[in-house]
């Protein structure tokens, strides 16, 4: 009896501490991609002391930021806070302090009203998943400005804030499709984190691209259900490419793709941040990438001085806010990159630029689903609201062409995951 | 021996050995102090490693303490962490009295939360009145908790089949099942949640009556707190004072003398397993209906498994469950608003595994031991 019992405990010790370190996982794992992205994340955390809680500082704007995954993860987050630091670099008198990290859902409605409580003049929330608790936050703060990135609520005190990164991920497929031509593939590989409006138009942009430099390439997709997942990633870039990809597009938040793809001998594109190529810079193709700093300071510059309107703000590669690595800035072309797409990328992004080509004219019709049926006819285009797949939302009209659906060029028994 | 060293000097060894044996008898002080050494030895362990990590340790103990304790809305927070350890410690500690390890509570919880959202989203009507939705939402995910516990239960009774590996496997069956739903049928917009439940499953929250009460604005802390507080009660009168609570820690102590005593042994195995699955599952139904407001995936930051730490250290005591849940509902709170998040997750991590394994230590006795060996 009293030896199982010992057996009993010890082996309930050893669960223990294996289980809860799982849970703490999530939060500790950033620091491998982290290690991995070369030098891009160290640069940055030097600045601020080695451990912090977030707080207002007197005779200043207060503004807050919080983050779905870790700073470090050379993805995403780290645009963001790329952003939040040229927000206060740029901007007198402006205070900033982020949570990262912050679970979606019920915590971090907790955590944004602390932030509200705490005497913050402003909280950024940047993932979808903070929606319904920056909208809930907001009503109760009326004197508090609130953004949230990549959704379409609002209210008196509350923008939503996104982009038109589908334009990006139309280049991007050009890109990709021109690689594979080149080593005599068909195959171009996407990672996908949810099946939400956002996820669904960038693949289908990144799809028509393709096709439009290579008829006879395929997109093929992995579902991670992970904004942020760095094992989940790789593996699926490692799947992608053992499925016969030459090239792998990814969506979600870390750069490992791009890496997998290096080890492998094929090619990557990464997404979010201008740092996503350091990882392995020969390997990778180019990143269509999220340049938050200037919209950043608009808004706050907008709250100080008391002009802000809680709106809905959608920008275009014409804002300046949208970047493609290789493109944009006296960038030079990545080395992967066939020199004989390089024009045409030009060519398409100086009409994006001046204005001339936007999200609108990559979706517009004729466009196929990728089961060959005709889906927006001759002379549709795609509206906002279709873009967004908004349907039933005060103050937005509804969508006709709604963005559940997959381009021709996607694998035709690619499907959407079901439930949309 | 002798005759070994009548052969010569060498052939003789000695090994040192580790030897783990039980204290035969623990002072009654220790008993009731150790909770507080234990804690006490893990924030120090703790402080160590923010220390390293080039923090103070007062100051961010001090601070996590004023985020969690210091306001209304630092109490609101905690009971709202507090509440699903209180209600799971206690179906765990039930089972720990029985010395039954229910170490899958955690698959209970997800279950009873999925019971609870399918009767709220598909099965009663959305009109239906608030007191017969939640209602029929707590059943539901007692039932659905209790099924999960009764599935290691007969394994148990039936076929001595070790319930720690059982109740633990079926928690990652509950978690993929609950994504299942969640990212398929009963997905919204694609994401890994189902749409919000309608008003009347939501349970009352202190910040509904704000319109009556303003200072109960923003306190996002539910009834449950109530539901919490009254199992933890009934429990402790049942175990102290019902033929009942006298049967389960009599085969707890020996269980060959319960049987002798013509105590039922599996039909209490089975009974107990499902009590605690049950309070688990009924655990999850008060989290999606006073926190959640909808089923998602990663609901839960681990309370399944926090809560077995807990019945613990409350030695498997139904009142003394509330005040050890507060103290780690606090630590949660608090624990999130450090930077970088990494740092909350490790110290939390630290103090669990000081916690237990200074438990074992006050439990047993280590010993190094010279054995003599034969070369």
């Amino acid at each position: 009896m009293n030896k199982r019992a010992i057996w009993s405990i010890l082996s309930m010790i050893v669960l223990f501490s294996m289980l809860l370190g799982g849970c703490a996982v999530p939060a500790a794992a950033p620091a491998a991609p982290a290690a991995d992205a070369a030098a891009a994340p160290a640069e940055a955390a030097p600045a601020e002391a080695a451990i912090q809680i977030p707080a207002p500082v007197d005779g200043m704007f207060n503004v807050a930021f919080v983050y779905v995954g870790p700073v470090g993860d050379a993805g995403w987050t780290y645009a963001h806070d790329e952003g939040r630091r040229y927000l206060e670099e740029n901007l007198e008198g402006v205070h900033t302090a982020y949570l990262e990290s912050v679970p979606e859902g019920a915590d971090a409605e907790r955590v944004i009203r602390n932030l509200a409580r705490a005497g913050f003049n402003a909280v950024f929330t940047t993932s979808f998943g903070y929606m319904d608790p920056t909208a809930t936050v907001a009503a109760e703060f009326p004197d508090i400005d609130f953004v949230h990135v990549s959704g379409f609520l609002k209210g008196p005190n509350f923008s939503n804030l996104f982009g038109g990164m589908e334009s990006m991920k139309y280049l991007v497929g050009m890109i990709a499709g021109a690689k594979a031509q080149e080593l005599g593939a068909t195959q171009v590989g996407y990672i996908a984190p949810f099946a939400t409006a956002e996820v669904v138009r960038h693949i289908n942009a990144a799809a028509m691209g393709m096709r439009s430099v290579c008829p006879e390439c395929t997109l093929d997709i992995r579902w991670t259900f992970s904004w942020f997942d760095p094992n989940l990633e790789r593996e699926s870039a490692a799947s992608l490419i053992d499925a016969g990809a030459v090239v792998v597009i990814t969506g979600a938040d870390t750069p490992g793709p791009v890496q997998v793809a290096g080890e492998k001998g094929v090619f990557g594109v990464g997404y979010d941040s201008r740092n996503a190529c350091s990882i392995d810079p020969e390997a990778c193709l180019t990143v269509p990438y999220w340049n938050w700093g200037p919209e950043y300071v608009r808004l706050v510059q907008e709250m100080m001085d008391g002009t802000f309107v809680g709106s809905d703000i959608y920008f275009d590669v014409d804002s300046g806010s949208l970047g493609l690595l290789g493109f944009v800035e006296d960038q030079t072309p990545q080395p992967g990159v066939p020199a004989s797409i390089v024009p045409q990328v030009q060519e398409l992004l100086a009409k994006m630029e001046s204005g001339e080509f936007t999200r609108f004219d990559v979706f517009s019709g004729p466009i196929n689903d990728n089961k060959g049926n005709l889906f927006v006819p001759e002379g549709e285009q795609l509206t906002q609201s279709d873009l967004e797949g908004l349907k039933g939302i005060e103050g937005r009209e509804d969508c006709t062409f709604c963005m559940s659906w997959l381009a021709e060029g996607v694998s035709p028994d690619a499907e959407l995951p079901s439930g949309n | 021996m002798t005759a070994q060293s009548a052969l010569g000097p060498t052939p003789e060894k000695t090994v040192t050995r580790l030897r783990i044996e039980q204290r035969m008898e623990q002072p009654t002080w220790l008993r009731y102090a150790s909770p507080i050494i234990l804690v006490g030895a893990a924030l120090l362990v703790g402080a160590l490693l923010l220390r390293l990590a080039g923090a103070n340790p007062w100051f961010v103990y001090r601070q996590m303490f004023s985020i969690a304790f210091g306001s209304a809305y630092g109490w609101s927070d905690t009971t709202i962490k507090a509440v699903p350890l209180i209600v799971i410690g206690l179906g765990v500690a039930l089972a720990l009295r029985m010395r039954l390890f229910n170490v899958g509570a955690e698959g209970q919880f997800f279950i009873g939360a999925f019971m609870a959202t399918g009767v709220a989203l598909y099965i009663l009507p959305t009109n239906a009145p608030a007191w017969l939705m939640l209602l029929a939402m707590g059943l539901g995910g007692f039932i659905g908790g209790a099924f999960w516990g009764f599935i290691p239960g007969i394994l148990k009774a039936r076929l001595n089949v070790n319930e720690i590996i059982t109740t633990l496997m079926l928690t990652y069956v509950a978690v993929l099942w609950n994504n299942y739903w969640v990212y398929g049928p009963w997905s919204e917009r694609g994401f890994g949640m189902t749409s919000t439940f309608p008003d009347n499953a939501w349970m009352p929250r202190f910040t509904d009556y704000a319109e009556q009460i303003p200072a109960l604005r923003g306190m996002t802390a539910h009834f449950g707190i109530f539901v919490a507080i009254v199992l933890a009660i009934v429990m402790w009168i049942l175990l102290r004072s019902s033929k009942w609570g006298f049967e389960i820690s009599v085969i707890g102590d020996n269980n060959r003398a319960a049987r002798y005593a013509g105590i039922n042994l599996s039909r209490n195995i089975i009974l107990v397993m499902m009590i605690s699955g049950g309070f688990a599952g009924l655990a999850g139904m008060i989290e999606v209906a006073g926190v959640v407001h909808r089923l998602q995936e990663r609901f839960s930051p681990g309370y399944g498994f926090t809560a077995i730490i807990i019945a613990w250290l409350a030695k498997l005591n139904p009142l003394a469950i509330i005040p050890v849940a507060y103290l780690f509902g606090g630590l949660l709170v608090g624990g999130d608003a450090i930077q970088p998040a990494g740092v909350a997750a490790m110290l939390q991590g630290v103090i669990l595994f000081v916690v237990v394994g200074g438990e074992m230590l006050l439990t047993y006795r280590v010993r190094l031991e010279k054995v003599a060996v034969a070369a």
